[in-house]
């Protein structure tokens, strides 16, 4: 009988932890490395602009008007047309987003019909915003003859808010515990009080972070613009009704896309009071948020 | 016979009724707005298909929507799409997610919530500032000393900002699907010897791998939607080119194009903004609904 054959060696393991830690600490090196890129990316940004843009700020760039000469532009018209804008938008974007949002979070069953409706919000949100330019543009522009207006304008980007306004406020009474509404129907409520006086007033910081959120978007916003009428060059202050209306991302566009470098100054100067707004409505997100959540614990 | 439940809430007020009516109709916004841009897509398109073929539209290598001989074919708007959304991934992809991995795993609760509201403030910022960026920073300071034979319009400064513009997106919704990892499976990892490093490659990521690849398919969606970035970066030149030094034109930026100019709205160039337009949403669309059936199919429950 032949020999049994030699025991195979087990492959022992070798814990080789030295070179294993120092795997990790290349990697943990590349998320720092990532997070520093982006932080410096915006730093840089924002030095950019800031220098380019300073030396135009003053406060004939604030009431003037756009101009061939670069020294005499200023950008009233597209920011009256933003403020304009942006508060038509909230009037027709939020009465119609906390509705559906109240309907679809504190009404609607869990039907197919209703997963449907949900669903289809969430991919709303993820459609391009231009479409929602081609969209205003054949239903509003041409259909309902509302023509090249800030109305026109408005409508579309309350279309294009939509979305996160429902979401937002979905989320935010989401958030409010079941027992708020149950304690409310023991005290015999029907089931609008219960929304009203239970979920809506606990559920308010949040929607209205949502909200705000949602207006920096809408000020922000230019592309779906470009197809309902905002044009670059416009002397006057709009009037919602009649055509001719810029805001101020279609101002910096018009502004960035001419070669000349006093253009770029200009179009920088505008990037600025933009970005100066934006940081205003996210001061005022954050102060809303720790003012009405105050009194709320559980 | 017994009062239930039921019966009280038939019983509501009439006023309350005409709120739920109200209520209800304010959910169909969603709906009617959805089919009404598929409508309105599908409507103009077909009109634009009486006069071009749609064989031409969707093969041709040429488009030429404003110098004569015209072209019809939207391959170069749909490469120049691809071109800037591929570089925009090579860019914002490894950001993101390196970006993701740091805030879930490494971060102190400090540190996150420093850095946290820094990356979302990006995700604010409007794109057409980013535009502006690559066209007086990235382009001249970077681009064009590193890189020969490259543009003041390039596919690649576009790229470069647009995946800057993405990174949000990405890190939000990849943290999220990282944190959603119970602590119980790497503690179970961690007790078995492994590293930190293994830890996150072997368990976390592999948990999270539906959310991170969700979050992924999203920013392509994203970034072939962009618009103004693009614009100002990448300039209006439809050419049939992998070449990312070149200036391309993408769908969006046509669109916004044709809109700017004075095109009569009766003209073919006016009707072939809706036809781009439902390419570009047909696109959108399907990589939307793609990335929503991967987080619901290969969630793992725990």
């Amino acid at each position: 009988m032949a020999a049994a054959a030699p025991p195979v060696a087990a492959p022992r393991f070798v814990p080789n932890i030295g070179r294993r830690k120092l795997k990790g600490t290349a990697f943990y090196g590349l998320c720092i490395l990532a997070v520093a890129i982006l932080l410096l990316a915006i730093l840089i940004l924002l030095v950019d602009v800031f220098v380019l843009g300073v030396p135009w700020l003053n406060a004939d760039f604030i009431t003037g008007t756009p101009s061939r000469r670069p020294a005499d532009a200023g950008i009233l018209p597209a920011l009256v047309g933003s403020i304009q804008l942006v508060a038509i938008t909230c009037v027709v974007a939020f009465p119609i987003g906390l509705a559906a949002a109240i309907s679809l979070e504190e009404y609607a069953k869990d039907t197919r019909l209703n997963r449907l409706l949900r669903a289809n919000i969430s991919n709303l949100s993820g459609v391009p915003s231009i479409i929602y330019g081609i969209f205003g543009l054949a239903i509003f522009v041409r259909t309902l003859s509302l023509g090249y207006t800030l109305i026109s304008g408005a409508l579309t980007l309350a279309l294009l808010i939509l979305p996160i306004v429902i979401i937002t406020s979905m989320e935010a009474m989401r958030a409010v515990p079941g027992t708020q509404r149950e304690a409310a129907y023991a005290l015999g409520a029907t089931r609008w009080q219960v929304v009203r006086g239970a979920v809506l007033p606990s559920a308010a910081a949040g929607i209205l972070t949502g909200i705000i959120l949602a207006v920096a978007r809408a000020i922000g916003e230019a592309a779906p613009l470009i197809l309902v009428g905002a044009v670059g060059f416009v002397t006057f202050l709009p009037s919602p009704l009649e055509g001719g209306y810029t805001v101020l991302p279609i101002q910096i566009f018009d502004w960035a896309s001419r070669p000349q470098e006093d253009f770029q100054g200009l179009a920088a100067a505008t990037i600025i009071v933009l970005l100066v707004l934006l940081v205003i409505l996210d001061i005022l997100a954050v102060v809303l948020r720790i003012r009405l959540s105050r009194h709320i614990q559980w | 016979m017994t009062t239930t439940a039921a019966d009280l809430v038939a019983r509501r007020p009439k006023s309350e009724r005409v709120i739920e009516f109200g209520l209800s109709a304010a959910a169909l916004v969603g709906v009617v707005t959805t089919i009404g841009i598929v409508v309105v897509l599908v409507y103009q398109t077909i009109g634009f298909f009486t006069q071009v073929s749609i064989v031409e539209f969707l093969t041709g290598t040429k488009w030429s929507a404003s110098i004569t001989p015209y072209a019809w074919g939207i391959l170069p708007l749909v490469a120049g799409t691809f071109v800037v959304a591929g570089i925009a991934m090579v860019v914002g992809a490894p950001l993101g997610l390196l970006a993701a991995v740091f805030l879930a795993e490494y971060a102190s609760d400090r540190t996150r919530n420093t850095v946290k509201p820094i990356l979302e403030a990006i995700a604010g910022i409007p794109t057409i500032v980013l535009g502006f960026f690559a066209i007086n920073w990235l382009t001249p300071v970077v681009l064009k000393p590193l890189i020969p034979g490259i543009g003041g319009f390039s596919a690649l400064a576009a790229g470069i900002v647009v995946g800057i513009l993405i990174t949000p997106l990405i890190t939000s919704l990849s943290d999220d699907a990282m944190r959603a990892v119970p602590r119980s499976l790497r503690e179970g990892a961690y007790a078995m010897g492994a590293t930190k490093w293994e830890v996150i490659r072997s368990v976390v990521f592999r948990a999270a791998i539906s959310g991170i690849a969700a979050s992924l398919i999203l920013a392509v969606s994203r970034a072939a939607g962009e618009t103004m970035a693009v614009y100002l970066a990448a300039g209006t030149n439809p050419q049939l080119t992998l070449d990312p030094r070149q200036s391309v034109e993408t769908m969006t930026v046509f669109i916004a194009a044709v809109s700017l100019g004075d095109t009569p709205s009766t003209s073919i160039q006016f009707q072939s903004l809706f036809a781009v337009g439902a390419t570009l949403f047909a696109i959108t669309f399907g990589l939307n609904i793609l990335s929503e059936r991967i987080v619901r199919r290969f969630r793992t429950h725990y």
